[in-house]
């Protein structure tokens, strides 16, 4: 605390005062603070330095004018952009940025961000709408309301700029950040006229014209992401980088067979080590042991004496777990039969050729570069916690349920994680561990954090699943019926049990609706059924970026596959004849098979692939060229894809996504796998659960088509679609179509 | 007491001889924007120089530090981000998440200080760290850029 005494410009009193605040709940202190601190003409280093103390401006808002709830104008014609969800690598910050700029016409190079806190959402019931930032959501279901904001914002900064002048409203109009009245040709700068525009009352939302996507110059544009400096100079404070005034660090060690209990530790092994603080139970399944330096914290863990109660799962294995989904396979009950037109089972029973397959894909692990972390303070009135979350309030809420207090003595401090890809969502068993250790030390900041190995083994995995496909074939080589029948983990089970105890789970289907906008099936098949026999195990499951449309794009798209090489009919042709009633999945398709040159000679030795799949509202397709070398080694050479996504707010952001997704994709096809053995996850570290790397990383071209008739998402679509045309082309390659994965006697070159 | 010579300053750090590096440095030194990502030396998460070349800290015991070693961290590869490959980082907007960011960037600079002129193969081989948002694309890119802004060929 010694630098807050350096603090210049504030007398003694206050000086205590926020020392004591700082202690006791520095977020609020803060929140209060600072309207003191600029009363008292403090310079903006010595508040700069006073947050440096503190740990940080963590729930302080910007200053300025607030114009509405999404537009902070500043004095010097800084436009602070509110953005209520989550920036985890995905670059939504920049692109929400965009659209509010777009519409409020400020200088975009005097463009900041902030995030309102969860506290302040519920003290403003909800004046940002949602913070949850996960299915590629991020902007699909946000545009409309923060285009609005920076819209109203920019009607009242002419409004106030008409009124000064006292000319018609109509007769003005604002670029750059700028109000022009060209008949008398006088201007107002935003700053100047922000104060006088925040107090006119707010226009009606609903009744404003937004500008044409055709109009943009800001949104649509390729600009470059705001929050680049901080991450290339190592500047930029993760969580897991935190460091507040007296915090302490914890390490954890939860039951490894999921749904096992603590029974009892042995503290005296460990207690009288160097820098261990105290041994804290946590929950009825973890223990925990805070230090004064992590390091200390985790070693001291490591010989801690621990028994577990594993006994109800420890007979749980990956056998007894793919029993259970091939018994899912040809069950007669327990199966939802989610779409049934025609007559699949006659339609089969008459066709000239059939065709059945089985399909599998594993458990996986998100492996965020960022392990799990959080850090919480918690006093029998507050409870604070810096977390990095994809869902602010899912957090608040954990965090007011673990420390037993009501959400409005909690608050949250949203960091940027280092990853999210669904990890950091709805699942905040991170934030409700942190908190029940920081009970525990009443007052103390406590910084807890996963090692690579507790994340790897406590995860939210994507779920384990296997396809049963049985297709008939015309004479002539048309689809006549297919059947479907995926047998795998539910999400939505796990969440909240209730909600789908009858097994009736579409979102597992993900890629099979029938009903457009989100994840429909692209073809139409005059007898298809697509059945669901929903199979849970004690292994905890959640959202993975792009689940479930990347498992089910393997099934559907690789079957579709060895259909169009049975029917011997190229793969393109075979798939449109069936897309007559889908224009937008034909067109994504007819895209990348154009740009890619499909049907043109290749190299000796390399083969192409191509898929299409719709998911999270958008249409993806790709190609791939693949070579396989004597050794077994795939080398991709070139991946093509087209997304169309409706609007393409950032278009250098979406390539950037489209090629993160192929990382993730391939990674996952190549590689991912997370097996169980007596209960637990196997896997560990990188070295068991081996991630693509830069070597490996094929050249992606990306084309996106925007159709400009809807909203669709962007981080997560082309996933799907980007390991089956890889898979495509070995088929291709070696003639024998994949349909388990990991691929496992093939690796990446 | 252990000496270490950190960014050209010499700090004195008073922990156990196995304290991996990166420990150090992030919780004694305070340096945290080398990053923790495995600790076994598999996702390079956090690297750093140790006498020009590239290490992973999280494996190298701070009692095998010689106090005369040079270690370089990202905060000390330059005063104001101007490093060429930080700023062919920052123009090509590599990071994602950002999180392996500041071990992709020491090893970059360990590459090109090495090699001036890297092939994509010299690249395959130096830039092995792990990122899971999938920057590999813009980080070849970036590296390249890089290494002709240090040739002087562009600017
Ligand atoms: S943290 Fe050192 S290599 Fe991963
Ligand atoms: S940028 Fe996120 S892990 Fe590399």
């Amino acid at each position: 605390m010694s630098k807050v005494s350096t603090v210049k410009g504030f007398t003694a009193a206050r000086r205590q005062f926020v020392v004591r605040s700082a202690l006791a709940g520095g977020g609020l202190a803060l929140g209060l603070y600072w309207p003191a601190a600029r009363a008292a003409g403090t310079s903006s280093a010595a508040r700069a330095e006073l947050r440096t103390a503190l740990g940080g401006d963590f729930g302080t808002q910007a200053e300025g004018a607030e114009v509405n709830v999404w537009v902070v104008v500043q004095p010097d014609d800084h436009c602070v952009i509110r953005i209520a969800r989550s920036e985890m690598g995905q670059g939504t910050l920049t692109g929400l940025a965009q659209l509010v700029a777009e519409e409020l016409q400020c200088d975009w190079s005097k463009v900041k961000t902030e995030f309102p806190t969860p506290g302040q959402s519920l003290a403003r019931k909800r004046a940002w709408g949602e913070m949850g930032t996960g299915g590629s959501r991020g902007i699909r279901t946000s545009e409309d309301y923060v285009r609005r904001g920076g819209a109203a914002a920019r009607i009242m900064l002419c409004q106030a700029a008409a009124k000064r002048w006292s000319v018609p409203v109509g007769e003005v109009s604002a670029i750059k950040g700028v109000v022009h009245h060209s008949a008398s040709g006088r201007t107002a700068r935003y700053g100047d006229l922000a104060t006088e525009a925040a107090a006119l009352p707010a226009p009606d939302l609903k009744s404003i014209k937004l500008k044409s996507p055709l109009d943009w110059t800001i949104a649509g544009q390729p600009l470059k992401r705001l929050d680049t400096g901080p991450k290339v100079n190592g500047s930029k404070v993760f969580a897991l980088d935190l460091v507040l005034p007296g915090m302490l660090f914890a390490a954890i060690k939860d039951c490894p067979v999921f749904g096992g209990k603590l029974v009892r530790y042995d503290e005296s092994m460990i207690r009288a080590r160097r820098g261990v603080k105290k041994v804290v139970r946590v929950g009825d399944s973890a223990v925990a042991v805070v230090a004064d330096s992590w390091w200390r914290a985790k070693s001291a863990l490591a010989d801690l004496p621990i028994e577990w109660d594993d006994a109800a799962f420890r007979d749980r294995s990956s056998e007894t777990i793919a029993r259970q989904m091939q018994e899912g396979l040809s069950a007669s009950s327990n199966v939802f039969v989610y779409r049934d037109e025609g007559d699949a089972a006659a339609a089969l029973a008459r066709a000239s050729v059939r065709i059945d397959a089985d399909y599998s894909t594993p458990f996986l692990a998100h492996a965020t570069m960022e392990p799990m972390n959080c850090t919480a303070r918690v006093t029998a009135e507050r409870a604070e916690a810096w977390v990095p979350t994809q869902n602010g309030e899912g957090s608040h809420a954990a965090l007011s349920e673990a420390t037993g207090l009501p959400l409005d003595r909690c608050e949250i401090y949203k960091m940027d994680p280092g990853g999210g890809f669904g990890r950091r969502g709805g699942n905040q068993d991170y934030v409700r561990q942190a908190a029940l250790i920081a009970r525990q030390m009443p007052g103390i900041p406590i910084k807890m954090i996963w090692s690579r190995e507790d994340d790897m083994q406590h995860d939210f995995y994507r779920p384990i699943s296997q396809c049963r496909l049985s297709a008939g074939l015309s004479a002539s080589g048309e689809l006549l019926a297919l059947q479907v029948r995926l047998a795998g983990q539910s999400i939505n089970a796990f969440v909240s049990p209730g909600l789908v105890a009858d097994g009736k789970d579409e979102r597992q289907l993900q890629g099979w609706y029938e009903k457009p906008g989100d994840a429909q099936l692209g073809y139409t098949v005059p007898n298809l059924r697509v059945e669901y026999a929903m199979r849970n195990t004690h292994v905890p499951v959640g959202p993975w970026r792009g689940v479930n449309t990347n498992q089910n794009a393997v099934y559907m798209e690789c079957f579709m596959e060895e259909l169009a090489r049975a029917a011997k009919v190229d793969s393109v042709e075979f798939r449109r004849r069936m897309m007559g009633n889908h224009p937008k999945h034909r067109a994504v398709l007819d895209a990348v098979a154009l740009k890619a040159g499909w049907g043109k000679p290749l190299p000796a030795g390399v083969h192409r692939g191509i898929a299409q799949f719709m998911g999270y509202g958008s249409y993806s397709a790709a190609v791939a060229e693949v070579s396989i070398g004597a050794d077994g080694l795939v080398k991709v050479h070139r991946l093509v894809f087209a997304i169309d996504c409706g609007h393409a707010v950032n278009p250098q952001q979406i390539e950037a996504q489209v090629q993160g997704s192929v990382a993730y994709g391939l990674t996952a096809a190549f590689y991912g796998e997370c097996t169980i053995e007596q209960g637990r996850v196997v896997q560990s570290n990188f070295h068991d659960y081996p991630i693509l790397r830069l070597a490996q990383m094929p050249v992606v071209e990306t084309m996106i088509v925007p159709s400009l008739d809807f909203w669709g998402g962007v981080g997560e679509p082309t996933i799907c679609v980007a390991a089956p045309a890889v898979l495509n082309a070995i088929f291709a390659a070696t003639g024998k179509p994949v349909r388990s994965l990991p691929l496992r006697k093939l690796s990446l070159a | 007491m252990i000496k270490l010579t950190v960014n050209g300053t010499v700090r004195a750090v008073d922990v156990e001889n196995d304290t991996p590096l990166l420990w150090v440095l992030r919780e004694q030194i305070g340096l945290t924007g080398t990053k923790y990502g495995c600790g076994i030396a598999q996702c390079g998460a956090c690297s750093v120089h140790v006498n020009g070349e590239v290490r992973r800290s999280c494996s190298i015991p701070v009692g095998s530090i010689k106090p005369a070693d040079r270690i370089v961290t990202i905060e000390g590869l330059s005063a104001t981000a101007s490093h060429p490959v930080q700023r062919a980082w920052d123009e090509l907007d590599v990071p994602q998440c950002g999180y392996c960011q500041s071990g992709q960037i020491m090893a970059a600079a360990a590459l090109l200080a090495h090699k001036p002129h890297p092939s994509d193969q010299d690249i395959d081989q130096a830039m092995t760290n792990i990122c899971r948002c999938g920057t590999y694309q813009r980080i070849r890119a970036a590296v390249k850029l890089a290494a002709a802004r240090r040739a002087g060929v562009a600017s």
